[in-house]
């Protein structure tokens, strides 16, 4: 819509000063939000971190799934940017972890499969940092959202929880087909393996056992003579 | 984002859209450390007809002065894409600051490799290189805001977009998983048949064996006229 020329620079020195705020606010208050999604193998008696710039009074959630390998354990470690450890577990299959940042720096995660001596796992972690970006560059986000709005939202953030619950499904199974998989594959080879066992078993005690008898046949003649 | 606001700025926007951009690039928040050869490999598992878009940025570490440095041309990255069958879909080299999109055409884990191509890291001795990484999924991968610029839509248009392309990505991870479903269910009967067929083949071969040994046995006891 083509505006006057007096209105258009009214307008544009409105926006302007519109973008100063709105990028000082941005930086000050909620700072990037987002989430951050990640599968990645974990090799044995390795330790992988990961890194995130956070701002300080943001809501951050860690939540870490182990799919494949071995026990499907996994050590976890949280660091605020002081080096104070905020949540630390050994062994844990599947958690997550609420917390607010309490001040601005880099906070640390890491993942550590240092007691496993020749099993690589692979994890998941969804590291949720703030609230997700907004729709909108929020130029005009003055007034109220309307009925519809606010329904879209919500029906927005139910189906945000539908994905949410269908990604923990699939992983746990995932987890599930991985076991069944092992299963599979252990019973071919047992199966195989244990019946060659067995027939190499039965036929070297025939023979252990004739030579015993054909050994002991010599003594017993001169035994008896 | 930045899109939309840098349209007809003035003078006085453009240290703002250039605050809102350095916000916005460190937006790609997640970063880690990767060595000189090192190859570090993430999966995705997707359904299939799914968008994936990744965003990188490298910086390297500069040992006399102790810091990463904001940017260093020169630096490469190779990126790597396996589909669930091991066959390669993307492998293209980048720049020190890139974005590689794809495609899935079959449902299952798709293998994203990241490593460094960079000899310049020699020349520092003990080259570190941190990498920020954002990988996007599916409707996650959508700018909302330059489909609104593009097709023209109001807000409520918009958001009523953005909830179909939800319902869209649940619909193919549901379909994804009855595929899964049906692998998990096939592994299983088969899991099945082999137990059932192993003890009936191990009981038939104990039979004959303990028959063959006690046949072998009395013909060759009498053999040696012991029996």
């Amino acid at each position: 819509m083509p505006l006057p020329g007096s209105a258009q620079r009214w307008a544009a020195a409105a926006g302007s000063w519109g973008c100063w705020l709105l990028a000082l606010l941005l930086l000050l208050v909620t700072g990037p939000g987002g989430a951050s999604e990640i599968t990645f193998e974990l090799p044995d008696n390795a330790k992988q971190c990961f890194y995130e710039d956070i701002a300080q009074g943001t809501k951050c959630t860690l939540e870490f799934q182990v799919i494949t390998g071995g026990h499907y354990d996994v050590d976890c470690r949280l660091e605020d940017p002081d080096g104070k450890v905020l949540y630390k577990e050994m062994k844990k299959q599947y958690d997550s972890f609420t917390f607010t940042a309490s001040k601005n720096g880099t906070y640390k995660f890491c993942f550590s499969n240092e007691f496993s001596t020749f099993t690589h796992k692979t994890v998941y972690f969804d590291f949720q940092v703030g609230e997700d970006p907004p729709l909108f560059p929020s130029e005009n986000r003055v007034s109220a959202l309307t009925q519809m709005e606010s329904a879209c939202v919500s029906i927005h953030e139910a189906l945000k929880s539908v994905i949410d619950y269908q990604t923990h499904f699939r992983l746990r199974e995932a987890q599930g087909r991985s076991r069944a998989e092992d299963l599979n594959t252990r019973v071919a080879y047992w199966s195989v393996g244990e019946a060659l066992i067995l027939l190499v078993v039965s036929i070297g005690q025939v023979f252990l056992l004739k030579s015993f008898f054909s050994d002991k046949r010599t003594t017993t003649t001169r035994v008896g003579s | 984002m930045a899109g939309v606001v840098g349209r007809g700025l003035p003078a006085m926007g453009r240290p703002a859209l250039l605050l809102l951009v350095m916000c916005a690039a460190g937006a790609q928040g997640l970063y880690f450390h990767i060595g000189e050869t090192e190859k570090r490999c993430f999966i995705e598992e997707i359904p299939d007809e799914t968008m994936v878009i990744g965003n990188y940025r490298t910086q390297m570490w500069d040992k006399q002065k102790e810091v990463f440095l904001p940017s260093t041309p020169g630096l490469g990255m190779h990126v790597e894409v396996k589909d669930p069958d091991g066959k390669v879909v993307l492998s293209r080299q980048y720049g020190s600051e890139g974005r590689f999109t794809f495609t899935s055409h079959t449902p299952g884990e798709h293998q994203i490799c990241l490593h460094s191509n960079s000899t310049r890291m020699a020349l520092f001795a003990g080259g570190k290189l941190r990498v920020h990484l954002d990988i996007q999924v599916g409707e996650h991968a959508n700018n909302y805001p330059e489909i609104a610029a593009k097709d023209k839509l109001t807000e409520l248009q918009l958001r009523a977009r953005q909830l179909l392309d939800q319902v869209e990505q649940i619909q193919k991870e549901q379909d994804y998983q009855r595929y899964r479903e049906e692998r998990f269910r096939l592994t299983s009967e088969s899991t099945n048949q082999r137990v059932l067929w192993w003890s009936i083949a191990q009981t038939v071969i104990l039979i004959l064996t303990g028959i063959w040994q006690m046949r072998h046995l009395k013909s060759f006891f009498e053999a040696k006229k012991l029996v």
